[in-house]
């Protein structure tokens, strides 16, 4: 199958994009994106509500009309020759709709059928999907009724009804319950590491995804800020020459606070919960540790907080010039 | 691989049948096939007590009469097709797109390998199929419990006329079909389609004609000394105002047809009937009449269908 018949070109990239850009009327949602993603490999496109994620997984689909710069999917042109990348992509959309009169089962058929799939062959594709994602049992109730776990679950199955072999996902952990989640990223590395298919998760939640991803992507603005392994982007925000600590320290006092506001080199002084998280331009650890001892202080915890995504994540975002990834959400409306 | 590259009309095919099924299922079915019941069974009636009033006056095409005549003011199946037809295209039409959109199918739909113009065309040529069946279930079985009630066998030119009436009726509804196709494209919610739908049909049906007799009186007033030679160009001008309804051009075609009897479907003067023998006209002579009407539906049907096409095709598909 379509599976197979690619594996002998692991090598190269399977998703590949080309100075993709689009317009709408007053803003650029997504900005010149060169994107590489190699087959079998989880990919995440990280970046905050309106950043142009959406857009992006739309272009690769055909589904939209890039402005400028092509998309590829396994070396066919996703804007000119739509409908064959359409047969090898699953697409799995935020919010996945079934129609609600029909049955699971059914609406896997209705699908089967559009992809070109018929008789038996077609039914124990249905049942052999509807087992792996775990919905055999409700397969006969009607959609309507599915609660959003079920729905999600359901949508993997009708994404894997072509035999995919990339799969792009939207927001799949959206609206989940943490099992749901953690069974939804077992699959997805099922999907990547046994079947051999890629996958493209574009999210705004940080930490479900970069638990399953190889790469990640930090899509800002439309942009691709920077990509790389979570390794990777850590080192890239610590050359940027800002390294985060957090730090907890017994006892905690105000002398305390004194102590560290007067310290050299400290950029910024957070307490978050337990402990304070101080950024500084330069690796103070061994001073910082050496003034709290000559104190009388116990520490605690301390510990260099650059490689968490979130840090990652605020930082980049802080880089491209957006703090409030909220505030966002408003300029690109979309009603 | 899969057999889906080979068939050019798979996804089409596919489409269609699960819009059939679709509406069969749904409730909404049930609620056309009432509406259809109390047209035909109101028909029925309004014909059978009203029959034999008009077969005294006038004895031929009594088979046609069935459709036509009305009694103790029910109206009769043609007046009433014409009137609540539109409300069938609505109900089938009404959230054809929107729908699929609100509930997140229509991306799930979009990113399967079919043309995209496939989901629309399947969704109205589904909707044409349906209405088919309709139509000539209702218009048979009017014409198999008359005929058992009145006793007269059609005669075949009857038959061609019944046939010509009713697949008028079915371009009629079809229209509003894609009329409503189109508002369901370009409104976001199934109510507002609705509602503009319905204020169109209403329009057609009651404003056009009035506000046709305004503007005719206005161009062409009909007082004072200047109005005898208006007469004939207000009068003109008011029915080529309503035959922009589709309303009235359905009712206009649809008598024609019905009624042999009907010569001229545009003001004759005294002086063109010298001469003329009194008569029915043929089946042909009746198409030939109501010739333009047939094609102005037509167009009318598929620059509707057209328009939602185009809007269709180059909405942004984006979830919601």
């Amino acid at each position: 199958m379509s599976v197979q018949d690619t594996l002998t070109q692991s090598d190269e990239s399977i998703i590949l994009t080309k100075g993709l850009t689009k317009r709408y009327k007053d803003t650029i949602a997504v900005d010149n994106l060169n994107l590489k993603i190699k087959k079998g490999e989880v990919f995440g496109l990280l970046g905050p509500n309106g950043a142009g994620k959406t857009t992006t997984t739309l272009m690769l689909l055909g589904l939209t009309e890039p402005d400028a710069g092509q998309a590829f999917i396994n070396k066919i042109d996703c804007t000119k020759n739509s409908l064959e990348v359409k047969k090898q992509v699953g697409y799995l959309p935020d919010n996945v709709g079934f129609y609600p009169d029909m049955t699971g089962r059914e609406n896997l058929r209705f699908i089967g059928k559009l992809n070109g799939l018929d008789g038996s062959s077609l039914e124990e594709q249905i049942d052999r999907l509807l087992n792996r994602v775990g919905m055999a049992k409700a397969a006969d109730k009607k959609t309507q009724t599915y609660s959003r776990g079920m729905r999600q679950r359901l949508g993997i199955a009708d994404v894997l009804m072509k035999n995919p072999q990339v799969i792009i996902m939207d927001e799949p952990t959206l609206g989940i319950d943490p099992e749901g989640i953690r069974e939804l990223m077992a699959l997805i590395r099922e999907l990547a590491e046994k079947d051999g298919r890629t996958l493209l998760i574009s999210s705004h939640q940080l930490y479900q995804i970069q638990k399953v991803c190889d790469r990640m992507g930090i899509f800002v603005k439309g942009k691709l800020v920077a990509h790389g392994t979570l390794e990777e982007l850590g080192q890239q925000i610590n050359n940027g020459g800002v390294n985060t600590i957090e730090l907890s320290v017994y006892p905690e006092n105000v002398k305390l606070k004194n102590l560290l506001d007067n310290m050299e080199g400290i950029l910024e002084l957070q307490k978050q919960n337990e402990y304070y998280v101080i950024r500084s331009g330069y690796d103070i650890r061994r001073k910082l540790s050496k003034l709290l001892m000559e104190n009388g202080y116990t520490i605690m915890l301390l510990r260099p907080a650059g490689s968490d995504l979130d840090e990652i994540y605020r930082q980049y975002f802080e880089k491209a010039g957006e703090t409030d990834a909220g505030s966002k959400r408003k300029k690109i409306s979309r009603a | 691989m899969q057999a889906a590259k080979g068939k050019k009309y798979h996804g089409l095919k596919v489409l269609f049948e699960k819009e059939v099924a679709d509406f069969i299922n749904s409730k909404r079915m049930l609620l056309l096939i009432l509406f259809m019941i109390i047209i035909t069974i109101s028909g029925l009636y309004a014909a059978l007590s009203g029959i034999s009033d008009s077969v005294e006056e006038n004895a031929s095409f009594i088979f046609l009469k069935l459709f036509t005549v009305s009694a103790n003011s029910i109206p009769s199946y043609n007046t009433f097709l014409a009137l609540l037809g539109p409300f069938i295209g609505l109900i089938m039409g009404f959230d054809a797109i929107n729908n699929e959109r609100s509930e997140g199918t229509l991306n799930r739909l979009v990113s399967q390998p079919v043309y995209r113009d496939n989901i629309i065309i399947g969704k109205f040529l589904a909707g044409c199929f349906i209405i088919v069946i309709m139509i000539f279930a209702s218009g048979i079985l009017i014409g198999a419990v008359g005929f058992l009630q009145i006793g007269i066998p059609p005669e075949a030119e009857e038959l061609g006329r019944l046939f010509v009436y009713l697949c008028f009726a079915i371009i009629y509804i079809a229209f509003w079909l894609a009329l409503s196709i189109l508002f369901s494209t370009v409104c976001r919610h199934a109510a507002t389609s609705a509602l503009a739908t319905i204020a169109v049909w209403l329009f057609s049906a009651i404003f056009v004609s009035l506000l046709a007799g305004i503007i005719a009186d206005a161009i062409y007033p009909l007082d004072n000394y200047e109005g005898m030679f208006n007469q004939l160009n207000n009068y003109n001008c008011e029915l080529n105002l309503n035959r922009l309804s589709p309303y009235y051009l359905f009712s206009e075609a649809a008598s024609t047809i019905l009624s042999p009897s009907i010569r001229s479907i545009n003001a004759v003067t005294v002086t063109q009937l010298s001469g003329a023998l009194s008569g029915y006209l043929s089946l042909g002579q009746s198409l030939l009449l109501v010739w333009p009407h047939l094609t102005a539906l037509c167009a009318l049907m598929l620059i509707m269908f057209a328009i939602s096409y185009v809007f269709f095709m180059r909405q942004e598909i984006r979830a919601n």
